[in-house]
């Protein structure tokens, strides 16, 4: 029978979040690149919370901008409310969130989407993967039509298999309704991807037109706004601000929920995939934290154009009636009008150790993956992955290296590694807790930390990176000057130190000393600084930063120095850990099962002791060394 | 792990062989000798001297001499592990060694890994490719010793102190964690003050365990000792005469329970632990299978046994029992209740067993210097040694829960200079590691188990 042909470069399946950047990165890179999509409508679809960014999920985003993403650009356009959490902790744990009119992202989205040279949307379910000779060789559509690639990224989300559930109530569909891709993943077994089985769920909508507003704390957004991107304008940003509102479940709603336990599916056991712990349905934290005598409840508009309001900490997949209830039984919400239901959904996804740092898979070269279809959960996570999935699809066409992002060098690199490096049981989320050196992973400096790669594989205009140059010599050569001024115990110093507080001086003191007191800022230096030059706050906050944590920064970067140590020592691919005798068995397993690329990534597999590594760094030596005298 | 890292460790067995050697290897192995050695001749700087060369002077912690040594300098790569290594010959005892080995970890080496040495030399091509197998089995062996002992060694009070330390530590940094993570849920309002409190607290009980280390007390240092016999032979009051005498010296942790399984006494200059009397009890039961099996294997484990003889009774089948068990042991034979009429004396027991023998009585207290004369004498010529791997042991606890002390400092010194809360988990998760290093566990994902298990937090 006859079929469509179509030869392009890379594939991307799938366009959410991951499938965006995976596709933008590629076709930016020059090479032809189709993205398939259930449905164009849906294109950057946001199922679930109303928010970008967050604790340590604004950091990806910044990494993702560094790098030459496009998650912070649309937000930066389409935010109804912006706040910097944390502000009052230090810069690490900065982290910005924004509250993204859906219907406006997805459309900006599209936008960027429709108008990349080299990108074509096409909107079909992919059914099978296609491989030749160990190599992926393209892709086949539900209606039998072939696209023969060199590259295929893999972004399916939450759509393989889904399955929406609540109550006894359950549909075979992927979020909202939207078609769900039910071929795919037998073809993913076939060559031979072990499959895993998760579960998230999302809170009901309501109607705002229903809520009493009078019983809730109003939630604002940030009186200055802080923009996404490196490359907007903060001028841009300063909106004004859409609110959100604060409220609580009381004992009434914890009991409601308490006598219909037995009609939720998860606790019925109709629910075979795995949940997140850190996002727990409403009914899970009342039987977890049994006594919490309320817990939060965040009213999040979806938009600006629609009374959709999103209930945020009450997901769940209690039945239909039980939820009226529920969330009749929250103070403002007694007359909710509720627009959808809350719904858990099943998806099938991978067992994220299947593939190497640079999200190809081991067993097929040219097959990657990104987002949720490789185990995590949230947008900033899938976007993340999807860019780097994509930078490797086309460094791997275009006869380059492909990219590893480090533990040291980002948030990014954290999320891989744990992925694909440590079991993974639960749709995984991104922590600041995650990070070990998360002082030097900060939300402020991803463009120093990153940007240099992403203009090294081509994202980042040759303009963006001399303008980072600029500012990191600026930064240095300020950092130098405040180390070297020295001020004595004058009038006027011990005058401005003990006006905030600060003991005076008793010999004379660098600024940076000075700057390093808790209490003492760069901005109040001025008056005993004359030599001062005039700098960009970017540049200030830096130096700020730098010189005031030093202590911690230092000891951070030493560790650091160790680990790259051990990263840089590589493991073949090929390295047959049945031949090494001394290796403990359930090392043996773990390290066959993971295939590390290093050293460092093989000290993190759990079950693997430092006595097995020390047995493997000396059989790698052995064998270097005869493979030295055969040569 | 790295090779560039200076690692020291005690390079000869710990049993009284006249001298002993220190050894130290990396980077700034050099440098640390300078700190710690000063030449007979003060004008010779040690790391300028050639390689090859012996210098002869004193070890000095500041302005105290440790001991009179010689030090052994070989320059990279022409040493055992292709590093510069020093070699420090001391004839200060099992003591002074421990000493000189910490001065060398306070100025900046670390306590060597178990078969640390062996692998370095080996990964910088100083041991025949042939020899690899055997390395890699070393490497093994000696770790897997190391992780046993590590945790076996400590008492057991110690290691609750240890774990309870932990868990708390743990469920601080959770919280911190959790209120960076999910600020709108929790606060961190007022939290400062009450850590400080809570983190004074652990830093007073890392600072006792600290004395305690100095003091022996932490681990199960000593000779490993049984005492066998049969029923009513009078070992229970010879434990307690035993026991009774050096009470005054050997006294546990104050608020920890005593161990059950064992005691420690001191009895010359040295140190016995008594080990396992519950199995003892168990071995009155002779004629039992199982009693005989417990006893033969703790005889087995044991550095000594002490053999009690009834003198008031003959000896019966359970002797010969206990007597063919003890053919190749280190044994001292105590011929006890000789305060009561004698049936059997030294000589009768001589002809069965040719051992060393103290006559005693447990009750009246006598004959416990000659059982002591006789303990020092085997110990000295050399028959009975301890365990050597017990002191590195000790030292990497000691400096593990030296390091966990100053996180907590620094802590306390994060609160009282106000800095942001994030920082206290930094320095309190790096207590929780070195504490970890002591029980042999990891980190692993611990912190995000416990902050998913003990705050609610999320959308």
């Amino acid at each position: 029978m006859p079929f469509l042909e179509e030869y392009v470069n890379v594939v991307v399946v799938g366009a959410g979040h991951a499938g965006c950047e995976a596709a933008l990165a590629c076709a930016r890179l020059g090479l032809e690149t189709v993205v398939f999509t259930v449905s164009v409508d849906s294109i950057a679809l946001m199922p679930c919370n109303p928010n970008i960014g967050g604790s340590s999920k604004g950091h990806l985003v910044r990494e993702l901008d560094a790098l030459g993403g496009e998650m912070g650009k649309v937000i930066d356009k389409t935010f109804i409310q912006s706040k910097m959490l944390n502000v009052s902790k230090g810069p690490a744990v900065h982290s910005l969130r924004a509250q993204a009119d859906k219907a406006e992202y997805s459309r900006a989205m599209r936008k960027v989407l429709e108008n990349t040279d080299h990108l074509q949307i096409v909107q079909a379910e992919v059914t099978d993967i296609l491989a030749e000779k160990g190599k992926v060789a393209g892709v086949r559509t539900y209606s039998g039509a072939v696209y023969h690639a060199k590259a295929v990224v893999l972004c399916t989300g939450t759509y393989l298999r889904a399955r929406c559930i609540y109550g006894n109530v359950s549909n075979y569909t992927g979020p909202n309704g939207l078609q769900a891709a039910n071929h795919l993943t037998d073809s993913l077994k076939r060559i031979g991807i072990e499959m895993y089985r998760f579960k998230t769920g999302t809170p009901a909508r309501v109607d705002r037109r229903s809520v009493d507003f009078s019983k809730m704390e109003e939630q604002f957004g940030d009186e200055t706004v802080v923009p996404f991107s490196f490359t907007t304008d903060p001028e841009t940003v300063q909106i004004k601000q859409a609110s959100c509102w604060l409220t609580y479940t009381n004992e009434k709603t914890h009991e409601i929920i308490r006598s219909n336990l037995d009609r939720s599916p998860l606790f019925s056991g109709d629910i075979e995939g795995t949940g997140p712990r850190y996002c727990p349905s409403i009914e899970d934290k009342v039987v977890k934290f049994a006594d919490k005598n309320r817990h939060q409840v965040f009213l999040e508009p979806e938009g600006l154009y629609t009374n959709e309001m999103y209930v945020g900490g009450m997901s769940s997949s209690l039945p239909e009636d039980v939820q009226h209830e529920m969330y009749h039984s929250v103070p403002g919400l007694e007359n909710a009008r509720i627009v959808r239901n809350a719904y858990a959904i099943e998806y099938d996804c991978i067992n994220p150790q299947q593939l190497y740092p640079t999200l190809e898979f081991k067993n097929l070269k040219g097959l990657f993956s990104g987002g949720q279809f490789n185990g995590s959960s949230g947008y900033e996570e899938a976007a993340s992955q999807g860019l780097v999935a994509g930078i490797n699809a086309a460094m791997e066409i275009l006869g380059k290296e492909q990219i590893v992002i480090d533990r040291s060098q980002g948030y990014i690199g954290v999320l891989i590694d744990d992925l694909v490096t440590k079991e993974n049981h639960e749709p995984y989320r991104m922590m600041t807790s995650r990070s070990e050196y998360r002082l030097l992973l900060r939300q402020d400096n991803a463009d120093q930390r990153l940007t240099p790669l992403g203009y090294q594989v081509g994202l980042i205009s040759e303009e963006r990176y001399q303008k980072l140059l600029k500012k990191t010599e600026l930064i240095q050569k300020e950092k130098k000057r405040l180390e070297e001024m020295m001020v004595g115990a004058s009038k006027e110093v011990q005058e401005l130190l003990a006006e905030y507080g600060s003991t005076g001086l008793k010999t004379a003191a660098s600024l940076a000393e000075i700057l390093r007191r808790p209490e003492m800022k760069y901005e109040y230096l001025a008056l005993i600084d004359p030599e001062r030059p005039g700098l960009p706050q970017e540049v200030t906050e830096q130096v700020e930063i730098d010189i005031k944590y030093d202590g911690y920064i230092k000891r951070q970067l030493k560790q650091v120095e160790q680990f790259k140590r051990l990263e840089a020592k590589k493991i073949p691919k090929d390295l047959n850990y049945d031949e090494i005798q001394s290796l403990r068995i359930e090392a043996v397993q773990k390290l066959k099962l993971c295939r590390p690329i290093s050293i460092g990534q093989a000290s993190r597999i759990s079950g693997v002791s430092p006595a097995d590594i020390s047995v493997l760094l000396v059989y790698l030596e052995q064998k270097r060394h005869q493979k030295n005298m055969e040569e | 792990m790295t090779k560039s890292d200076t690692i020291a460790a005690i390079a000869t067995s710990m049993t009284n062989s006249g001298i002993g050697i220190i050894r130290i290897s990396g980077e700034e192995a050099f440098f640390i000798a300078d700190q710690i050695f000063q030449p007979k001749n003060p004008e010779k700087k040690l790391s300028e001297q050639g390689t090859y060369t012996i210098h002869y002077g004193n070890i000095m912690d500041e302005e105290e001499i440790l001991d009179e040594v010689i030090v052994l300098l070989m320059r990279g790569p022409h040493s055992y592990t292709a590093e510069d290594t020093v070699e420090i010959d001391c004839h200060g005892g099992v003591f002074v060694m421990k000493k000189i080995l910490e001065l060398a970890i306070r100025k900046g080496a670390r306590p060597a890994e178990p078969g640390e040495f062996t692998k370095r030399a080996f990964l910088n091509g100083r041991i025949d490719l042939s020899q690899a197998e055997a390395v890699i089995d070393i490497i093994q062996a000696k770790n897997n010793y190391a992780l046993k002992s590590s945790v076996r060694q400590l008492k057991g009070s110690v290691l609750k102190k240890i774990q309870r330390m932990r868990e708390k530590i743990l469920y601080e940094i959770a919280f911190i964690e959790s209120a960076l993570d999910d600020p709108e849920h929790i606060s961190l309002e007022d939290y400062p003050q009450n850590l400080q409190k809570k983190v004074q607290d652990l830093k007073e009980e890392a600072e006792d365990l600290l004395i305690n280390a100095d003091q022996g007390r932490i681990l199960k240092e000593g000779i490993r000792t049984v005492i066998v016999g049969k029923p009513n032979a009078g070992k229970s009051s010879l434990l307690n005469t035993l026991v009774g005498d050096s009470r005054a010296i050997v006294t546990d942790i104050a608020g920890t329970t005593r161990d059950i399984l064992e005691e420690q006494i001191q009895l010359g200059g040295l140190s016995l632990n008594i080990v396992d009397t519950a199995g003892i009890r168990y071995t009155e039961d002779v004629v039992e299978k199982i009693g005989v099996d417990r006893a033969k294997e703790s005889a087995r484990n044991a550095d000594l046994i002490l053999y009690v003889v009834d003198s008031s009774t003959d000896l019966d089948e359970n002797d010969e029992q206990i007597i063919s068990m003890l053919k190749d042991q280190n044994v001292i034979v105590l011929l006890n209740k000789i305060d009561l009429p004698l049936v059997t004396e030294a000589d009768m027991v001589k002809k069965r067993i040719q051992k060393p023998i103290v006559c005693i009585s447990a009750k009246e207290e006598t004959g416990i210097d000659q059982f002591t004369g006789i303990l020092e004498e085997m110990f000295l010529s050399g028959k009975i040694s301890f365990n050597d791997e017990i002191y590195l042991t000790s030292i990497r606890h000691k400096t593990a829960m030296q390091e966990a002390e100053k996180s907590l400092e620094r802590v306390l010194e994060s609160i009282s200079t106000g800095m942001p809360e994030d920082f206290f988990s930094i320095d309190l998760m790096d207590v929780y590691e070195s504490l970890g290093n002591i029980l042999g566990e990891s980190v692993g994902e611990d912190l995000i188990n416990e902050i998913f298990s003990k705050f609610c937090t999320g959308k």
